[in-house]
């Protein structure tokens, strides 16, 4: 099913429950944001971009697999913008195309081996967050 | 028989854009009682008010209905027009065809419709209009005033010269408010005290004002022209008129633990105190919570070592009941509590302050003697960074949804005042967006980023936190795109400005409206801007929206303005649509007693001649000065007896068939 | 008192520490944990996606399981506490998720969000009393330091985690007073450690852990303590020593006097072969 740029938009804050027209660009989500430095799109813009319609971009260049979930965005947005939503969204969207995932099982043996302190929950935690 | 007009109003294409004027002007035509029927382009111009004038007269119109805006409008305007044409004006009647009509359809026919419904229904009710003549009340040439900042001290000095007597009551235990705090004021840079502590003095000599200080006002009744209020007076434990000011009680107190409000509470003060060196009244107060021989009963330093002999351990609070024409609500604002925004770690670095406890460590009456220092340690900062907009504009339930309109002058200030006096110390300003509109606003805001080097970074800071005895700020430069982390010796929150907590009650107090953000609510947003929509109360000061020191003061101004137009009468017409109650249908229930919301109703046993036969009756007794004509009574009288004048039972049911027609 | 409990994937295998000491601490103070039959690993991540429903489904047969119990679900791992509240939460508000989710579970009595999720330190405060926990300390840790590191997944997004004021938090910290030491307050408690992103990106783990623990000693902290097994292992894996990392519970465990009693907790699965087999997961009970 191919989609427009616009209509990805669209879908983006359907499922992320985020209304983005709320946003005024006050960037406090980029002030407080842990992952800001690994990011080539930062939280602002990405609330911007998807204001826009412009996603393409977003979906494929990999940024929002930085976020950390840390929800201090979400936290500290004055406008109720909740930009850690959108950044799941996209990623939601992203790791559903074929192809798309971002870790799987065949890495985890190696991890393990390399260091045998990593918890089930990073574990659990990366299957859920980066594949679908 | 019934010569009704009706006039139908285009109110240029408000109307006429979504309703067929010539249809309703038809339609009116053929309405039972209607001799005339015509349709103007601006029906409130002295043209349009002619047409109403020349067709009463010509046709020897018995009542009117006008077709136009809502009568909140120009209700006032018809009825005056056909009172010069001899017609009473209560036999006008207005059907709303634009805010209930108009302005919220977009199909024509639709609205074109519901336009000739609504003056059905007006016509209808016209026609059981009976004349009604407004009675008169008096106006008690005294106002009140409630709150002594500069908003209501400017107030009470305006109506003072217009010769009327003024109280005001401040629940402070000096008159000055925010303003007193403050250092310097933009966009002049000059000092507030010294434009201010002249008007206190002006108001304590003043021989038409009366001061009522550490007071509150606790009940308000009555209306318009002739209210009565309650005021209680707080024990202050020193005799005001004993007592000198000259502080001695102040440095001998033992107790030493209170915070002392004038200075955010940055430093302490003793529990007998004066708030500050220009207080007025310059009377000291025993704050009873930290009085050690109000506490323990031991002590009692104060009363030793004062020679006037003011302190008065057992004084009790003391009721001062007045009568006033006017009441003016001046109760201010205070800052929002910052510790709601933590990330900017208030609560836990004495470093981060507000623009407020800022003001105060610049003032050289404050905590520090106006030399700047970190509260943490007391030495001097090298760099400062200012954050804007904390808590304003903020939806998330956390701060207040509106702009607190003096940050971006007051943190430019700020800005400046530091760099001219201190060029070691650098200065950041993270921004949302600067808003500068005022005379010379925006001039002095460039000044402080081009004259002063004040560094003004686009962005918002999303953390502070304490390391190693400095502050580190993590924030965004939209402009640059970055994040940035800069170290720093403080942290200035510019935080909203919200309502008093007092506002709230007083308007409650006063049947002022009030908005969502406890905000006093105007007549009209912009023709009617110092009065409540209750008549007699009137807005001064921040308590109506936020605002800055000139505007406060040419609001104040227009708030007395308003004031002397009221007290200069001599009577004030009282509305005759009021409610009255058939004594012979009363059975003397009292359910409309227990609704009446203005105490209006009472009762009375007298005979009553009920078709022959006499008998004595408890029944239900208006007092018309004292009803508001909200019909509230009539809808809860069980037997039909309480009708309202000008909205009778039998009006309102005419409309209603008319509607359903 | 009995209490019905969650414990998670991690603490059955690389926390058992955290567990255990939990437990036992728990017993000490006349409090029984009950787990239900068959839990499932809540997901240890909340799907923030609207239109995730299956993922959830693990967490609300949690849920159900401690209502029929007629108990409040105890959590003690950070991450299973913000799933299964917020999950809950969705329960409750969402009625697209409550619909989807009961027709998909098919439980005897529909969910909609009857049961109080309530964190371990919860429990302590509320049900327990801070006051009656520092009455049974046996070795109060006087003189200690410690920093209380609360991360992001117990406070975030407060409206609907209501656990504490998610800027300036002090359960912690009056759990730490309770206990005989000094709480350290210190900005970064409540920046992220870094969380899942260290399997993909062990340098920003480290950046953001070496950022939380400088902040910490820098305020004098000599120690810090979680609830949470993966801001455990951040915290632990990159710091260089100075500053000692232990959970929670292990605190509350060595202030009751129990460490003197029963020893320490026993040694969390080896090998990844061992998780395989699932033998970590019943050695506790097994022991015993």
């Amino acid at each position: 099913m191919h989609q427009t740029e616009k209509e990805t938009a669209e879908l983006i804050k359907q499922i992320s429950g985020s209304d983005v027209k709320k946003c005024m660009k006050c960037g406090k989500c980029s002030a407080t944001c842990p992952a800001y430095g690994e990011m080539k799109f930062h939280p602002h813009q990405f609330v911007t971009m998807v204001a826009h319609g412009k996603v393409d971009e977003l979906l494929r260049d990999g940024t929002v697999t930085r976020c950390l979930s840390c929800f201090a965005c979400v936290e500290r947005c004055p406008r109720g913008v909740e930009p850690a939503n959108v950044v799941a969204a996209i990623r939601v969207l992203a790791e559903r195309e074929q192809g798309g995932s971002n870790f799987v099982p065949d890495e985890v043996p190696a991890l393990i081996a390399a260091d045998n302190e990593i918890p089930q929950q990073a574990l659990v935690s990366a299957f859920r967050r980066y594949r679908k | 028989m019934h010569k009704i007009g009706v006039f139908v109003c285009w109110c240029g294409s408000n109307i006429a854009a979504t309703v067929d004027i010539d249809r309703v002007v038809a339609e009116a035509k053929v309405q039972p009682g209607v001799v005339f029927a015509k349709d103007y382009q601006y029906m409130c111009s002295e043209a349009g008010q002619n047409i109403i004038k020349d067709a009463i007269k010509e046709y020897g119109l018995t009542g009117i209905v006008v077709c136009s805006c809502s009568p909140r409008m120009h209700e006032a305007t018809f009825r005056k027009a056909a009172s010069q044409a001899g017609l009473n004006p209560f036999m006008v009647e207005i059907a709303n065809i634009r805010e209930h009509c108009s302005w919220i359809h977009k199909d024509k026919e639709e609205g074109t419709e519901k336009a000739c419904v609504l003056m059905r229904a007006a016509v209808a009710k016209v026609t059981l209009n009976t004349p009604l003549k407004a009675g008169e009340s008096k106006v008690v040439k005294r106002a009140l005033v409630i709150g002594g900042g500069i908003a209501g001290i400017q107030t009470a000095l305006d109506i003072a010269d217009a010769g009327f007597p003024v109280d005001i009551v401040e629940k402070n235990a000096t008159i000055g408010g925010r303003m007193a705090q403050l250092d310097k004021t933009f966009p002049t840079l000059d000092c507030s005290s010294c434009i201010l502590t002249p008007k206190m003095v002006e108001a304590k000599s003043n021989e038409n004002i009366r001061l009522i200080t550490y007071a509150e006002v606790e009940e308000v009744s009555g209306f318009v022209g002739s209210f009565k209020a309650k005021i209680r007076k707080k024990a202050r434990y020193v005799k005001e008129d004993v007592c000198t000011g000259c502080g001695v009680c102040m440095s001998k107190c033992p107790s030493k633990k209170g915070l002392n409000e004038f200075n955010m509470g940055l430093n302490n003060r003793p529990a007998i105190y004066i708030p500050f060196a220009q207080a007025i009244p310059n009377v000291a107060v025993i704050d009873s919570t930290q009085c050690i021989k109000l506490n323990t009963g031991k002590c009692g330093l104060c009363e030793k070592v004062c020679t006037a002999k003011a302190i008065d351990y057992t004084q009790q609070d003391e009721f001062i009941e007045e009568e006033y024409g006017a009441i003016v609500m001046a109760t201010g604002f205070r800052p929002i509590d910052a510790s709601k925004f933590d990330e900017y770690s208030y609560s836990t670095c004495k470093d981060v302050v507000t623009s407020l406890e800022l003001e105060r460590i610049m003032n050289a009456a404050g905590p520090t003697g106006g030399v700047l220092l970190r509260p943490s340690d007391g030495k001097h900062p090298h760099s400062i960074v200012f954050i804007q907009c904390v808590g304003s504009r903020d939806v998330s339930g956390r701060g207040k949804p509106y702009c607190s309109k003096i940050c971006c002058m007051y943190t430019a200030k700020h800005a400046m005042l530091i760099r001219d006096k201190y060029p070691d110390v650098e200065v950041h300003v993270f921004y949302i967006d600067v808003r500068t509109p005022g005379k010379n606003f925006d001039e002095f805001y460039r000044r402080a980023a081009e004259q002063y080097d004040v560094d003004y970074i686009k962005g918002q800071v999303g953390k502070v936190w304490e390391e190693d005895g400095h502050l580190v700020v993590r924030g965004v430069d939209l402009i640059a795109n970055e994040q940035i982390i800069l170290n720093t010796d403080m942290v200035v929150l510019a935080t909203a400005i919200e309502p008093d907590p007092t506002a709230r009650k007083v308007a409650n107090m006063l049947t002022a409206s009030i908005d969502t953000n406890d905000f006093i609510t105007e007549a009209h947003p912009k023709l009617r801007p110092v009065e409540s929509p209750t008549a007699g109360i009137f807005l001064s000061g921040v308590c109506q929206g936020p605002k800055d020191i000139p505007e406060t003061v040419s609001q104040a101004g227009a708030a007395a303005s308003k004031v002397i137009g009221l007290l200069c009468k001599d009577k004030l017409t009282t509305n005759p649509c009021v409610a009255h109650s058939d004594e012979l249908l009363c059975n003397g229930c009292s359910c409309c007693e227990k609704v009446c919301p203005y105490g209006a109703i009472s009762y009375d046993t007298h005979l009553i001649n009920d078709h022959g036969v006499k008998e004595t009756r408890r029944v239900a007794l208006v007092n018309e000065a004292l009803c508001q004509g909200c019909g509230a009574c009539t809808v809860v009288c069980p037997s039909g007896a309480m009708d309202l004048k000008g909205f009778s039972n039998k009006q309102i049911m005419a409309e209603v068939e008319a509607i359903c027609l | 008192m009995t209490y019905t409990y969650y414990p998670g994937c991690t603490l059955k295998t690389k926390a058992q520490d955290l567990d255990h000491y939990g437990r036992e601490s728990l017993k000490a103070l006349g409090i029984t944990l009950e787990e239900p039959d068959e839990w499932q690993c809540c997901g240890a991540v909340y799907p923030i996606a609207r239109d995730e429903i299956a993922t959830k489904l693990s967490a609300v047969r949690a849920l159900a399981a401690a209502r029929d119990n007629a108990s409040p679900l105890v959590t003690l791992c950070s991450a299973c506490h913000h799933v299964l509240t917020r999950v809950n939460d969705d329960m409750r508000r969402d009625e697209n998720v409550r619909t989807k989710a009961n027709n998909y579970l098919k439980l005897p009595v529909p969910y909609s969000g009857e049961t109080e999720v309530i964190h371990y330190l919860q429990l302590l405060r509320d049900k327990i009393g801070f006051d009656n926990i520092a009455k049974a300390v046996k070795n109060p840790l006087k003189g200690r330091k410690i920093g209380a590191y609360y991360g992001c997944l117990l406070l975030r997004p407060s409206k609907v985690m209501q656990f504490d004021d998610p800027e300036n938090p002090h359960i912690i910290e009056d759990f730490i007073k309770a206990l005989g030491a000094t709480p350290v307050i210190y900005g970064m408690r409540n920046e992220c450690c870094g969380g899942y992103v260290t399997l993909k990106d062990e340098a920003q783990a480290a950046e953001n852990t070496n950022r939380i623990i400088k902040n910490a000693a820098s305020k004098g902290a000599e120690e810090l303590i979680t609830a949470c097994p993966l801001c455990m292992y951040n915290l632990r894996k990159h710091s260089d020593g100075t500053v000692k990392i232990s959970y929670i519970t292990e605190l509350l465990y060595d202030a009751l006097g129990l460490r003197e009693e029963l020893g320490d907790a026993p040694e969390a699965c080896e090998t990844a072969d061992g998780i395989a087999a699932g033998c970590a997961c019943k050695r506790t009970e097994k022991a015993e």
